[in-house]
């Protein structure tokens, strides 16, 4: 088992009535990268802002590198990057000006500026105007200004809401990136999508508790293992044939197409054999696997959109 | 960490300029409006009456009002900052709180600085005072009096929830204050309640310290104004440190 970084035992934050994060707690590994995922207002951003040490828990404790966030909060950020949900920089600061300053900001030897923004694909903007960036080039620039003290844990919250598809998924690639240099990263989201490519493990996260933690994968077979048959087939006795299966739980069809869903992997096997089995011609065939979001509607009753 | 703080002055500075009207507005434009002024009244300087509000008056109103739009502009900028989340991505870094408000103080006592050295300049062409100003007392004595406003602007600026509000109820406060402050109407003339009014109001302390330093006076003479305004400023810069809000 990994080394632990992340260490939350139970914190809880209201904000007068509200309780923002209720009972919460987790671990987050060395090399990992861990997604806390729920829908806005979930208290993600809450949790992840006591971890960095900017809000103080009305209880519970966490540690991060061995350090008390809050007590520890400038030792803390000297080994730690962080990119802040809609944060802004000086209208009028240069790219360039922005990674010097916060390069002079640090003790310890820091990464070549430069050559962060080379690998970000900033060169071409380094004298521009911080209110000029297109808004994946902003994140971009956040992402710089994370990594810029070489930290050992890197916070990403939020970090590709808005953006369009492609940069988002240019994005990713900078995130596994980090991975690959052998940092944590610690990072949430409100796109199942995003957490299921990204994450290494997540915490679903809604009204302030944590529902489940786990890989992405043991997630989905835990709290969704059933497979869904999507074919096409004009053979005459398919349907009693499908509802034969021993591990189809239910066959719809409508016209020659036919739904079959059962339990466990079993129920794609036994379609395909069946199929084979009786010869039946099939104009279309797929499978659809639950995903995350299908666990998230699952565990909460709802849509993570609603 | 005193690197980052001369690297963040500088940077705000450079970005300060990079504002449309900046530099225009804030050390162009009172210079200019100082000269205009003074080609209306330089006549008048000569009759007995001009004379004497012109010595004693004028420079101490202009380095009112020119310590005023500096505290207030530095009280929007802070508030700007608040709204639009860059106080909060400079807090999670090992900047202390007190470095960002520092860069930004120092950087509206450069300004006023220039402005300040500006009009002296115009106003040697234009006016009679600088004749027998003690340029360096009366520097001080700004410097002490800024600081005191300077610590008032913290108040406002700990607390406004937008930009939009930070101007009006900096000007609320700020230009009635200047109004009482024995400048424009001595205050032994001004009825009973708003004679104690101004008594409790700082910037009357400031208006009796520099006139007081400007007419010549010693600093022994003005020791009460000058622990009047170090109260102010204490109570002030603690108060503000207390209910500092990042977003």
């Amino acid at each position: 088992m990994a080394q632990t970084v992340i260490h939350v035992d139970r914190i809880r934050k209201t904000y007068g009535k509200t309780v923002a994060v209720d009972e919460v707690s987790f671990d987050v590994h060395d090399g990992e990268i861990f997604g806390l995922i729920g829908p806005n207002g979930a208290g993600k951003t809450t949790t992840m802002e006591c971890v960095e040490g900017i809000r103080q828990p009305d209880h519970g404790t966490i540690s991060v590198l061995g350090l008390d966030p809050f007590r520890d909060v400038y030792q803390l950020q000297e080994r730690i990057g962080v990119q802040l949900q809609q944060a802004h920089l000086q209208k009028r600061i240069k790219v360039w000006e922005a990674v010097h300053l916060w390069a002079t900001l640090y003790k310890k030897p820091v990464s070549d500026g430069d050559r962060l923004l080379d690998q970000l694909g900033l060169t071409d903007k380094r004298n521009a105007w911080f209110m000029t960036l297109s808004g994946g080039q902003q994140q971009r620039l956040f992402i710089a200004l994370a990594l810029i003290n070489d930290p050992q844990v890197v916070f990403l919250d939020e970090l590709t809401t808005g953006l369009d598809p492609q940069a988002r998924r240019a994005i990713w690639e900078l995130v596994r990136g980090i991975r690959a240099r052998g940092k944590t990263v610690f990072m949430t989201t409100h796109l199942m999508e995003e957490a299921e490519r990204l994450c290494d493990r997540v915490a679903i996260i809604e009204h302030g508790r944590i529902i489940d933690v786990d890989t992405p994968q043991h997630l989905v077979d835990r709290h969704c293992p059933g497979r869904t048959v999507l074919l096409e087939t004009e053979a005459p006795d398919a349907e009693a044939r499908f509802r034969a299966l021993p591990q189809a739980d239910e066959v719809v069809r409508v016209d020659t197409r036919f739904t079959i869903r059962g339990h466990g992997d079993g129920v794609v096997t036994d379609v395909i054999g069946c199929l084979a089995e009786h010869q039946m011609r099939v104009s279309d065939f797929r499978t659809e696997l639950p995903t995350l979001e299908d666990v998230f509607l699952k565990l909460t009753g709802h849509s993570i959109r609603d | 960490m005193l690197r980052g703080l001369l690297q963040l002055t500088w940077l705000e500075f450079k970005i300060f300029m990079r504002e449309p009207l900046g530099a225009i507005g804030t050390i162009v434009i009172p210079a200019v409006v100082f000269l205009l002024v003074g080609r209306a009244m330089g006549g008048r300087a000569a009759t007995p009456g001009g004379g004497m509000f012109l010595r004693s008056g004028l420079p101490v109103l202009v380095s009112i009002l020119i310590a005023t739009s500096a505290v207030l502009s530095l009280v929007t900028i802070i508030s700007i900052y608040r709204e639009g989340g860059i106080l909060k991505r400079l807090r999670a870094t090992p900047l202390r709180p007190q470095t960002i408000l520092t860069a930004h103080v120092l950087v509206k006592l450069l300004l006023t600085a220039m402005t300040l050295v500006l009009m002296v300049l115009a106003g040697r062409r234009y006016y009679p005072v600088g004749v027998a100003v003690p340029v360096v007392s009366f520097t001080v004595a700004l410097l002490v009096s800024t600081l005191a406003i300077l610590s008032m602007g913290f108040v406002i600026a700990s607390v406004v929830p937008t930009a939009r509000f930070a101007q009006p109820i900096g000007a609320v406060l700020f230009y009635p204050m200047i109004a009482l402050s024995g400048l424009f109407v001595p205050i032994d003339a001004l009825p009973q309640g708003l004679r104690l009014l101004s008594r409790w109001l700082p910037m009357t302390y400031v208006v009796s310290l520099l006139q007081g330093i400007l007419s010549g006076a010693s600093w022994s003479a003005h020791l009460g104004d000058l622990a009047a305004l170090a109260l102010v400023f204490a109570v002030c810069t603690a108060l503000s440190a207390r209910i500092f809000r990042w977003e």
